[in-house]
């Protein structure tokens, strides 16, 4: 197959293992192209781009722009803090008027589950979603599969613990769709009241002694704990989450086995990564940022390819 | 009408020997000249040429595979996109003098793609085009083989077929097809 079966990239639930692995091939070309000389192509050149963030993001910004500046695209960006959104506007009409202006391409993040799903439904052209809420983030669980892929040749068949903030992380969920689909078994681990109820329903194990998820794993990939999402207390202290769900160096010593170490970022240092392991020889956080470019340039390129 | 085989296994060897001995003549002993063979097609042909021009001059010549899926004219405008295929260039090309390698040269924008994709990895002092097949008086744009095996003319109906022994086939056979 050389085509993806979608025109917009909203979740990783919504596509097929086959269109992952096209995304991938696709990276694999793009890395060599981010290791030449001169790091950019011509392939997006008639091409607009707009990255329009409601809500706070760096290193998913500028991944997106810097993928679609080594594309050739023209690009434009948006934030809300400083926008028409803060005198009101809706989403609709915030994006239609940027439209307008003759863009083909919308990069979205908002703070709502279902934004770009309801704006796919609204207007013409290609949406990729760079997080929405608390449900899904794509193009994240494709570079860290992809990452996995990269560092241990395949995902299939490996076993990946992700550790964390479940309930609050969009990354769990779309990593969960996108390791399964790929045929990886997925085990969640976390502190009773950050693993959503029904999670189980996904198919997925669920820990809550992070010795015992460390033991059965091949990947950890641990998040971060949402503070600004915790509208309640989940936990007692941070010092108590850190004490019980904090990965360090004396935890991983203790196995009989070397796994591979991953964050999304940004890291809380000290809370649920230790310095040690964080930038241990098992951490695979920066080549995860590496990644994210390729991950992102070939998704763009594919996406602009669908008729 | 029939296929026609234009060029057979043993007229092929010929060729490619005729072919690597006019680099010789031009690049004498390859110090400054390096091989690159265009994904996908002329990765085959530019691998017979460098075994070929190995055994004359008795050292290695560099040879990487360029692709250009990325540097296309027609990407949105085709009916199915292409898939990439694997860029190798272990070396600088900066100064040197590059022998662009393809199978067939048709409307010359695969080569005007090439060119592009190629300054990605240096400033050339000169590049030329060496190609199997050359269609005569089918070209889009003012590009000419400074190499070229064999000349034909086809119709816009056919297209030029080439079976190499890698892929599987008995012999290598280049043969003028009519589409399907």
């Amino acid at each position: 197959m050389q085509q993806l079966s979608t025109r917009h990239l909203l979740g990783i639930k919504d596509i097929t293992a086959e269109d992952i692995q096209l995304i991938f091939e696709t990276a694999d070309n793009f890395k060599e192209v981010l290791n030449r000389p001169i790091k950019k192509v011509p392939s997006l050149r008639d091409i607009t781009i707009a990255n329009i963030f409601f809500e706070n993001s760096t290193r998913t910004k500028l991944s997106f722009e810097l993928a679609e500046k080594r594309l050739s695209a023209d690009v434009v960006n948006f934030s809300s803090s400083n926008s028409s959104v803060k005198k009101g506007e809706t989403l609709v009409d915030t994006v239609n008027n940027i439209l307008s202006m003759k863009v083909d391409m919308v990069v979205m993040r908002h703070s709502s589950v279902g934004a770009p799903h309801y704006l796919s439904r609204k207007i013409q052209a290609n949406i990729v979603n760079a997080g929405d809420g608390t449900h899904e983030h794509p193009t994240q669980a494709l570079l860290d599969a992809f990452s996995i892929r990269e560092k241990l040749g395949d995902v299939a068949g490996k076993k990946v613990a992700i550790i964390g903030d479940i309930l609050h992380s969009r990354v769990a969920l779309s990593n969960i769709f996108a390791l399964q689909k790929l045929g990886a078994e997925v085990m969640v681990c976390g502190p009773i009241t950050l693993i959503p109820k029904y999670i189980t329903s996904l198919g997925v194990r669920v820990e809550h002694d992070v010795r015992k998820a460390l033991a059965w794993c091949d990947v950890a990939n641990i998040l971060r704990i949402q503070l600004e999402r915790q509208q309640i207390k989940y936990f007692p202290s941070l010092r108590e989450y850190s004490l019980y769900y904090g990965i360090n160096k004396k935890l991983l010593s203790q196995l009989d086995k070397e796994i591979v170490i991953m964050h999304p970022g940004p890291i809380n240092r000290g809370v649920e990564l230790n310095s040690d392991v964080a930038d241990g020889p098992h951490s695979i956080i920066l080549n995860q940022v590496e990644n994210g470019v390729a991950i992102r340039m070939a998704v763009l390129y594919l996406l602009a390819s669908v008729k | 009408m029939q296929d026609r085989l234009i060029l057979d296994q043993q007229q092929l060897d010929i060729t490619i020997s005729r072919m690597c001995h006019q680099l010789v003549e031009l690049h004498d002993d390859f110090a400054d000249t390096v091989l690159l063979g265009l994904q996908p097609r002329g990765k085959l042909f530019a691998k017979r040429i460098q075994t070929r021009l190995s055994e004359i001059l008795g050292h290695e010549i560099p040879l990487g595979f360029l692709d250009i899926t990325f540097h296309r004219d027609d990407f949105r405008r085709r009916e199915s996109p292409l898939k990439a295929n694997a860029t190798e260039v272990n070396f600088i090309i900066e100064e040197k003098k590059v022998v662009l390698i393809d199978d067939v040269l048709y409307t010359g924008r695969s080569v005007r793609a090439a060119l592009d994709a190629m300054i990605a990895f240096g400033r050339p002092a000169k590049v030329e085009l060496m190609v199997l097949i050359d269609r005569k008086y089918t070209r889009h744009l003012p590009i000419e083989p400074d190499y070229t095996g064999k000349a034909v003319n086809t119709l816009a109906s056919q297209n030029v077929a080439a079976e190499w022994r890698e892929q599987g086939f008995e012999s290598d056979n280049i043969w003028i097809k009519h589409k399907i």
